[in-house]
Parts: structure tokens; sequence; C-alpha cells
């Protein structure tokens, strides 16, 4: 890149010079960022494939289920969380700090971002609830339906 | 009747762009046909159609018309005022009526004014205008009927997502569009130019000003949306790589590359394929995002409709448009005439290097934006955030700020380093000596720390240019490029100090209790029930203090709203020049304290101060060059009168 260098080239080789920089570039940022997608990605899990195929600890992932009824916990502090998420097949506890939703109540969806700690609980950094028809989690979509009610009706019974 | 006169100028609209795009194709092959008279007046009007259009549906919002559908279903009487008139285009169907009223508008402007091209690249410009428009008529008139009735009338309007009950929708969607719709008019240029083998420094010099125009409104757009998110979602953030915030990020990274070829190309002829690719993947973005968020195929409180039916039509279109564009470029590439040559350490050469670095972060983030939707098709859900994003699109855009700091000393054609090499000192100096202070003073993260030390660097060098020119005789176009460049640095000092050094509590408290967070101490007085004309909250009273200094009263709210229902949460702000606080107030406890969230952000604000310095460079830039322009024209103008007047006064003794 350097001047001397180009000043050794004809001008044609020039222009080759920066078309070429230019692919380099582009297709390097696309290898870049399929290699980055495939680690960095976070993957949508129900109860049931975190059973089957535990993710690792500190593993960045989407929890999705319905809260267990009778299962929300606030700890003493106030502002700590715990409830049961699950899926009619599999539980899995979850401790979230925050502010939770304004939907957010037992039995219904909910989607929470974060990390399964290695003691098997899954820290939440975030929590999506179902707001309303218009806007919801996309990974809900299909969860809140008949059927998973009949499955969590069934789980508890 | 209001409505009806609505939806018929908006048939008429679309009965004038069939005119017009016929007449701009037959005008670009023959220039004589009687056709290419009627083109501008076509496209003209069309523009004032299209604006009575939008009027009659603001009409019915504003009085709340409940017998139109539209309005019935998104809009409610008792809502205040600014929000009636801003529910307007806070739906899916006013939305797409603002899109098609801008895109007519900025199309009959360019009719109206643009006399320095060649008629025939005029005329395939306004066919091609026409040609995207019809695809957006249909798709409005045919799935998307704003103005539809509905019969019997309901009693009361069905009120607006509370979300959007918020005055940066009055401001953000119009703006947004703006710019989205006015990098048609690049698309529109760069096709005529492509069509008729006109790619010269007139064209850029004519296209520039409009790309300039929708670049400053996209700018404004997204730092608006960006507040508008930071303050209205209670989060906390500013930026959450979200696919909608994508969608209109992608748009301004394409223009922006595209507002820096065309530079080249109009002051040096060189980089004519490039400017032209860039001006159509530039109004790509803008459809591939309107794609993503009108489709339904992401949720989010901009998805206001899931229509599988809406979504494929709007994919025809984009592969219709996106697909034409393609194949003509490709058609009609080879037939550009290479541009004038330069070398690699040349102003030409930093500004390639910028493109290509815009050009990668744009697929970045493209792909990391789509990539959802294609595991998706596999039946593997996956969400994309910023682990991916942050450290991915940093790795092209800190080597860019180097270029960014250093291109606008480079001489055009060549240069050499030996000219440029004090300033470049300074900067690296000054760059590394910021890098070794953080470093020393404070723990942080790599990208934090890189961000503050180049903001920096990137600060001392956006002022360079200026450096040796008489500071009266700098044109306001080279104002508007510092400025622009300084706004990077400002910005990115913003959100490397607030990812760095933001101090987040989350607390429960009772009346009485104090909270300290940072340099602040925070107290809470009460919890008091408030209501609003379509709402009711529970306020806090709470007293925040910066270093013990005196204390200022701020009243965050939990609001419920109940038509339709929902909650939002209004956090209260306390704004320094070195920061700003942030309470949010969550939800009561069992035991009766209140959860209280509190942010310290140091620097926060300079992200959006950032953002509109950008714009306010780019709006500098474009007086300038539009002023320079009009002198330029009007001594051209003198200078053939006199001499044809001197021409006159020679030929009369003659006779």
């Amino acid at each position: 890149m350097s001047d001397n260098a180009s000043r050794g080239l004809k001008p044609k080789h020039q222009r080759l010079v920066l078309v070429v920089i230019a692919l380099v570039a582009i297709v390097g940022a696309g290898f870049l960022a399929a290699y980055a997608l495939s680690n960095q990605a976070s993957y949508f899990y129900v109860p049931a494939d975190i059973e089957a195929d535990p993710p690792e600890a500190g593993q960045a992932i989407r929890l999705g289920g319905m809260v267990e009824n009778g299962s929300i916990n606030t700890a003493a502090d106030g502002v700590t969380v715990e409830f049961v998420v699950q899926d009619g097949q599999a539980r899995v506890p979850v401790s979230y700090t925050g502010i939770v939703p304004a939907l957010f109540v037992e039995g219904s969806g909910v989607v929470a971002e974060g990390a399964m700690r290695a003691d098997g609980v899954f820290i939440a950094d975030n929590l999506l609830a179902k707001h309303d028809e218009n806007y919801m989690p996309r990974e809900l979509e299909g969860m809140s339906s008949a059927e998973l009610r009949e499955e969590l009706q069934e789980s508890i019974e | 009747m209001i409505a009806e006169i609505g939806l018929a100028a908006l048939w008429l609209a679309a009965a004038l762009a069939v005119l017009q795009l016929i007449g701009g194709f037959v005008g670009a092959r023959n220039e004589s046909s009687e056709l290419t008279a009627l083109v501008r007046p076509a496209a003209v009007l069309q523009g004032l159609l299209c604006a009575v259009s939008f009027l009659a549906l603001v009409y019915a919002f504003a009085v709340t018309d409940l017998s139109v559908k539209l309005v019935a279903t998104h809009s409610h009487s008792m809502k205040p005022m600014a929000f009636k008139l801003s529910g307007a285009w806070a739906n899916h169907e006013g939305s797409m009526l603002l899109w098609i009223a801008i895109m007519a508008f900025a199309g009959g402007l360019i009719a109206f004014i643009e006399r320095r091209l060649p008629e025939k690249t005029m005329m395939a410009t306004l066919g091609t205008q026409a040609f995207v428009g019809i695809g957006f008529y249909l798709f409005i008139l045919l799935s998307s009927n704003p103005f539809e009735r509905l019969s019997p009338v309901p009693m009361e309007g069905n009120g607006l997502n509370p979300l959007l009950q918020d005055m940066g929708v009055s401001f953000h969607p119009p703006t947004l569009y703006i710019g989205y719709v006015g990098l048609s008019i690049a698309f529109s240029f760069a096709l005529g130019a492509l069509l008729t083998r006109n790619v010269t420094p007139e064209f850029a010099r004519v296209m520039r000003p409009w790309v300039l125009g929708a670049w400053i409104f996209l700018t404004i757009g997204i730092t608006a949306g960006s507040y508008w998110a930071y303050y209205e979602l209670g989060w906390g953030g500013w930026w959450f790589w979200d696919p909608v915030e994508n969608a209109s990020l992608m748009p301004w990274l394409a223009a922006t590359a595209l507002l820096h070829s065309a530079s080249v190309l109009a002051a040096r002829d060189a980089l004519r394929t490039w400017t032209i690719m860039l001006g159509v993947v530039a109004f790509s973005m803008s459809m591939v995002g309107t794609f993503l968020v009108r489709s339904g195929i992401l949720t989010s409180v901009h998805a206001f409709a899931v229509d599988p039916e809406r979504g494929s039509f709007i994919l025809a279109l984009l592969a219709l448009y996106i697909g034409g564009a393609l194949i003509v470029f490709a058609l009609r590439a080879n037939t550009i005439a290479e541009g004038e040559r330069f070398s690699l350490l040349s102003r030409e050469g930093a500004l390639v290097v910028n493109n290509v670095a815009l050009s990668a972060i744009l697929g970045i983030v493209l792909l990391g934006t789509l990539y959802p939707l294609l595991t998706e098709a596999f039946d593997v859900r996956v969400s994309v955030g910023p682990p991916y994003f942050d450290p991915v699109s940093a790795i092209f855009f800190l080597p860019m700020l180097a270029i960014l700091a250093v291109g606008p000393l480079l001489r055009w054609r060549k240069d050499s380093f030996d000219r440029i090499r004090l300033p470049v000192i300074i900067i690296s100096v000054v760059t590394v000596a910021v890098l070794a202070l953080v470093l020393a003073l404070s723990d942080i993260g790599v990208l934090p720390l890189l961000g503050m030390a180049m903001s920096v660097g990137v600060a001392v060098a956006s002022f360079m240019p200026l450096r040796g020119r008489a500071i009266r005789r700098v044109p306001l176009a080279v104002w508007g490029m510092c400025i622009a460049h300084f706004g990077v640095a400002v910005g990115l000092f913003g959100i490397a100090a607030d990812t760095a050094y933001q101090k987040e509590r989350l607390v429960a408290a009772s009346p009485g209790d104090t909270v300290d967070i940072g340099p602040w101490e925070a107290t809470l007085a009460s919890i008091s029930p408030v209501a609003g004309p379509n709402w009711t909250a529970m306020q806090g009273d709470i007293f925040v203090s910066y270093e013990g200094g005196p204390a200022t009263e701020t009243f965050p709210q939990a609001r419920s709203f109940w038509a339709p229902q929902g909650e939002t949460s209004e956090v209260a702000l306390v704004t320094r020049w070195n920061g700003q606080l942030y309470v949010a107030l969550g939800n009561m406890a069992e035991d009766g304290r209140w959860q209280l969230r509190l942010w310290w952000k140091p620097f926060v604000t300079w992200i959006w101060y950032g953002g509109l310095l950008i714009a306010l460079g780019g709006a500098l830039a474009l007086v300038g060059r539009v002023v320079g322009d009009v002198r330029r024209r009007s001594a051209t103008q003198r200078g053939e009168e006199r001499r044809a007047e001197e021409a006159a006064l020679v030929a009369e003794p003659a006779e």
C-alpha cells in the first residue's frame, strides 16, 4: 500500500491491485461473518432441548416456554425473580434480576435471554413476555396455542 | 367524502405514473416525441396528487372519522391531537401512503427543477422513477388501501399501541422515510445514466445533492429512532442491533459510501461503475429494509400487521426492482469507459478504502440480519445480537476511522507521504497518548478502549484539512466535511464512554430510601397514582443530586393505557454535559417496596449530538454545493449573454 510499492506498478496494475484489495476485503468480511455467526448466534431452546442436549455453561442462548404455575418467587432483595420454565416435557429453573415485563405471569409464555449456569440454573439477562397480539417475541408463536396449554395442563395434573 | 378524494387522487397519481413511465422511456430513445413534453408535468402533478391523498388521510385521523377502517383500528377519539396526527403514519397502510407520497413528491421535484442533465438521461431517470412508483401504487391500492370504509361505523376506535404514543413517532418515521425514499432518486439517476450511457462527472454533480439530502434525513431519522428506543423502552440501551434498526442502518451505510464515491466521480471522473452500483444498492437496501419491517417476517413494534400476502407482494417488488437493476447493470456496465486513473496514496485511494470498509460493514450487518431468517427455513431458531455485530463490524470500522482521519489530508490523484507526515504524526501521537492514559487510569474492554482513543484522534484529525487555509475562504462543503467527521468522533466517544463506564443499579426501595449510583445519590420521596388523557400511572417522586450538589426532583412513571391496553415505562432523565442519569420505575414487590432501575451513563448524550453533527455537516455541504452550483450557473449564463451581445455588436456593422 505504500507509495513506493505503487510507484513501481504500471497504471493498469494499480487498478487491478485496488480491485483485488476490495475483493479480498469483501470476501474476508463474508468469511469472518460466517465464522462469527456460527459461534455467536444464540440458539433457541425449549426445556426439552436443554434436557436432551444441554448447552455449555456460559453459552448465550434463548430459552422459551411457559412459566410454571406457582413457581414465581421473589427473592429478599425485591428485584430477583426465580421461576420455572417448562414445556410439558422438561423443567428449567430460571433466575432473573431485573424488572419483569408487565405481562409476565404464571402460565404465560416467556422467552429468556441468558446462559445456563454450571448448576443447571438458567441465568436470564432479559425477559421477553408476550406483549399483545401485535407484538410478541417471535419464538412464542404457536407456543401460546391451545395445544401447548393442553400440554401444560397435562403436565400439571 | 374526504377519504374518497384521497383514494381518487391516489388512483389518478398511479395513472399519471403509467403515462410518465411510457413517456419517459419513449423520450429516452427519441427526444422529439410528443410524449416527452408530458413527462415532467405528469411527475409534478403526481407529487401534488399524492400530497392531497396524504393530507386527506391526516384529516381523517385529525377528526377521528371512524367510518374509515384504518382510523377505527388505529385511533381513538380520546387521544391527544399530536398523536392523532402522527397516528396517520404509525400503521402499515398510512406509512406506505407516506412512502409513496414522499416518492412522488421527490420525483415531482426533480422533474420541476433539474435541468442540467441531457434531456434523454432525464427522461430515462423519470421513467425509472415512475416504474418504481407504479409498483408501490399497486401495492398500496390493491393490498393496503388506507381509505377503506367500515360499515357499520363503530362507536369508538381501537387506539394506538401505547409505545407509539410519543412525540418520537411524530418525528422519527417521516424523517427516516424521506431518507429511505429519497434514495429512490439516486436509484433512478443511476439507472437513467446507465441506460443512456451518460455516466459523467456532471451526472455525479447532479445526483449528489439528492443523495446528500436523503442521507441527512436518514442520519436524523436513525439518531431520533435511537433516542426514542433509549427513553421509551426503559431498557437503558440506545442500539440493540434489532433487525429493524439494522434495516435503517444498511441504507445509511450504502448512502454514506455513495456520497463519497459520487464525490470522486464529480471531482475526478473516476469510480464510474462503482458509483452506479452503489446508487442501485442504496435504494435496494431501503427496499430490503421495508420488506423486513413490513412483511411480517419480523415481529417488532414496527411490524404493524402480519400478513403473508403483503410480504409476498413486497418480495415480488423487491425481486423485480433489485433484480431488474442488477440485470441492466450487468448488461451495461461494460459500456462505461474506464475513468481517470489514480495512485493508491491519494484522496481517491483513501475513499476507495472507505467505500470498501463501508461495504464490508454493510455485508456483515446484512448477513447477521438475514441469518436468523435463513436458519428458520431449516427449522433452527437463532438470534444474532451484539456478540456478533460489535466485534465483527469493529474489525472494519476501526481501520476505516484511521482512513477517515488521514484521507481528507491527501491530494487528489497522487500524493506523497512526506507531505502529510507532520499531521499524521500529530494524530498518531494524540491517539496513542489517549490510549495509554485511559489504559493507565481504568480497566476497560478492548473495543471501548480503542474507540475512545480513536475518537480523540479523529476529532483532532477532522479539523486538520483546515490547516494552512485562510479560514474565511474555506468552502462551505469543506466545513461540512470537517463537521461531519467531527460528529463521527463525538458519537464514537459517547458510545465508547457509555459502554466502558456506565453504572447500573437495580433496587427495591421504600419511600425515604436513598440509593447511590456512581456520582449520584437518589432519594425516593413517594410513589403516587396519576392520570393522563388515556392512561393512568404510578409515579415516583425522586430527588437526585450529583456529587452532593443541589437536588433535582424527577418523576419516572409506570403507565397503563386502556385503549388499547398496554404498559409503558416513562423514564426520568437528568442530563448533564457529561452524561445522563436514567431512572425507570418498575413493579411493586410483594412486600410493598418499589423496584427502581437506575443508570449513570457518562457522555451518552454525545452519541446523539454526534449524529446531529453528522447531519449538520451534511446540511452545510448541501448548502455549499447548491449555492456554488447556482452561482456557477448564473455566471455561465451571464457569460453567454455577454458573448451573444458582443457577437451581435460585431455582426451589426457587417450588415
